[in-house]
């Protein structure tokens, strides 16, 4: 038997290259259609909020409910720094993923002591200290008027305005937190989060120091949120706190639990089945019930969220890795029979007890 | 020759309000031993081996180890000064393949932080490569390498009993700490694992285990050290155990309550 690290690990590169191929290339094909191209590039932002979400939540196994809060501290730093101070957005864009860093050590260290139901009503409250921060902080926020005037984001001295332009920027960044997810989960730091998850008393006393590993992907998480909040406000301009309230920190949980916890892209799959699925809405519901309102989509969501946790627990990316699976196993059946024979031979050692 | 002692416990207590759970217990551990703590249910054996593992404080009294005090340690400092455990009802990360289970016990032996990982630097992939070697070395130890890739929570209880071991050896620690490694084995499994006990011992490793099994304490253990409601009562070799009229009173009661 050949041993290798990629045994491992199930995930398959040849799938997730051809897939980043034709997500960079989609835009050469449509680029006149700035609906598909605006969707697209909300579906980044999601993504690059829920892959750090993912980390939090399906490999560490810890909760936050706050998730929206670190998205609007990335936008409103972003916006509040580049607008009235002059900074460079790069710079706004990393002191805002700075302040969300230390935001969430600071909150982090107490919220930590709590596990579960208790963890996750910890965090409610966090996103809801901090919505109200961005509401009744006028001078800075704008308040409930929102926050106007921000300008494009610049790159060698050229504003990147439109569609065209913003999708590479928000999906190289999607991507780029997709790989750095990626290499953490498949390497020691990954190993430590996954028995966090899987038995907190046991990974302590293997020597895996747990509060430090919470905090630390507690604030990589809040780092991935705050820099789509910088990257969405400098797309649309106009941010305000309602952006960044409860309801969002909720849809980025069904996010990472639609796509999946124990998968890096899961992320990706559960921002673009929640964009496409909400666009769909803005369709179809009217038509059946004229006068329905917002109130519909976080009906249907919650629905949605109860369906998948009975029926597909691990979420979408789960189930979409066996089925590629299977369609790369066919491909090379040639290396079947000893799978098969290595599978028979674990079979019976549990056959004998 | 006496070998040197690894594990050190003196006049160790801990009570749980007026409850004297663990009363002035001491002993020591040598090198390349396994001792075992026995006693009736409620003696104080859990109790005593969570201190020792960092998990409850003491109320008095201290742990030494390799002469030096670690008395109120955590247990993620202790695993990397060379103590680690396993557990009574298994605590196998079932999210895990077995190989990962065993890797995560190497987590003391790495290096790795979350942005060396993060941007795969070239040592994490060197790494990566020298763990899973010998994590599967480890796995070799109690013979299941060829269930490295399998997820752990598929296996039969016995084998993952011998996943926590493998997995508790992988830091390569001083010490192991087993609490009741044989409950809920069958009678070959118990026997499978008391082999690769005592093959890790001759290895040179040391273990202190907590058993109810008295034909494994008798068969594995150099010394064995009796409790009974928090007191030490007995120390010795299995033998003298055997044959010690407090273990006996303790065991099956005073002649007049024997009637009962």
């Amino acid at each position: 038997m050949k041993l290798d690290v990629k045994r491992i690990h199930t995930g398959n590169a040849k799938w997730s290259l051809l897939f980043t191929v034709l997500l960079l290339g989609l835009p050469l094909i449509f680029s006149t259609n700035n609906y598909l191209l605006s969707t697209l590039i909300m579906v980044g932002f999601y993504t690059i909020v829920s892959t750090g979400l993912t980390l939090l939540m399906g490999y560490a196994g810890q909760i936050s409910l706050g998730q929206a809060a670190f998205y609007g501290i990335g936008a409103y730093t972003s916006a509040y720094l580049t607008a009235h101070a002059g900074v460079s957005s790069w710079l706004a864009m990393a002191a805002g993923a700075a302040i969300a860093a230390m935001v969430a050590l600071i909150v982090g260290i107490p919220a930590f002591r709590l596990r579960e139901h208790y963890l996750a009503l910890a965090t409610l409250g966090f996103g809801i200290i901090v919505f109200t921060f961005f509401k009744e902080w006028k001078g800075i926020t704008g308040g409930l008027n929102g926050f106007f005037g921000i300008p494009p984001i610049q790159l060698f001295g050229f504003p990147l305005q439109t569609d065209f332009q913003f999708y590479y920027l928000v999906w190289i960044f999607a991507l780029i937190g997709v790989l750095f997810a990626r290499n953490i989960v498949r390497s020691r730091v990954g190993r430590a989060l996954l028995s966090i998850h899987g038995s907190e008393i046991a990974a302590n006393s293997l020597g895996v120091n747990i509060t430090k590993y919470k905090l630390q992907i507690f604030m990589i998480s809040a780092v991935y949120a705050s820099v789509a909040g910088s990257l969405y406000a400098h797309y649309v301009t106009f941010i305000n706190p309602d952006l960044f309230g409860i309801v969002p920190s909720i849809y980025f949980l069904i996010m990472v639990v639609i796509g999946g916890t124990g998968n890096v892209w899961g992320g990706l799959i559960g921002a673009a089945v929640y964009v496409c699925l909400g666009e769909l809405l803005k369709e179809m519901v009217p038509m059946f019930i004229p006068n329905a309102g917002g109130e519909f989509e976080i009906v249907f969501f919650g629905l949605l969220l109860v369906i998948i946790l009975i029926y597909m627990p691990n979420g979408l990316s789960h189930s979409l890795s066996k089925v590629l699976k299977r369609v790369s196993s066919t491909s090379r059946h040639r290396k079947e029979p000893i799978l098969v024979a290595e599978n028979e031979n674990a079979g019976s050692v549990g056959g004998e007890h | 020759m006496k070998k040197s002692v690894l594990l050190e416990i003196e006049q160790l207590s801990k009570s749980f309000g007026g409850v004297h759970a663990v009363q002035n217990v001491s002993f020591c551990v040598r090198d390349q031993e396994i001792v075992a703590i026995i006693g009736p249910n409620g003696a104080g054996k859990t109790t005593l081996f969570n201190i020792v593992t960092g998990i409850l404080p003491p109320t008095s009294g201290s742990v030494l180890f390799k002469g030096m005090p670690v008395t109120g340690k955590k247990p993620y400092q202790l695993a990397a000064l060379g103590i680690t455990r396993t557990f009574q009802n298994l605590q196998v990360f079932t999210n895990m393949t077995v190989i990962e289970n065993v890797m995560v016990g190497m987590h003391t032996r790495l290096k790795t932080g979350i942005f060396s990982a993060g941007f795969r630097l070239p040592q994490v992939f060197k790494e990566e490569k020298q763990a899973l070697k010998q994590a599967m070395a480890c796995l070799e130890q109690v013979g299941i390498a060829h269930l490295a890739f399998e997820k752990a929570d598929i296996l039969p209880y016995g084998t993952q009993r011998l996943v926590e071991i493998a997995r508790a050896a992988a830091s390569q620690p001083s010490l192991i700490l087993l609490d009741e490694p044989m409950a809920g084995l069958n009678p070959q499994e118990s026997k499978k694992l008391v082999d690769v006990l005592l093959a890790m011992r001759n290895n040179g490793m040391t273990f202190l285990f907590v058993e109810h099994d008295m034909e494994t304490v008798m068969a594995i253990a150099d010394r064995v050290i009796v409790l009974d409601y928090g007191k030490k009562i007995a120390e010795g070799c299995p033998e003298e155990i055997t044959q010690h009229p407090d273990v006996i009173k303790a065991y099956l009661g005073e002649e007049e309550g024997a009637s009962c």
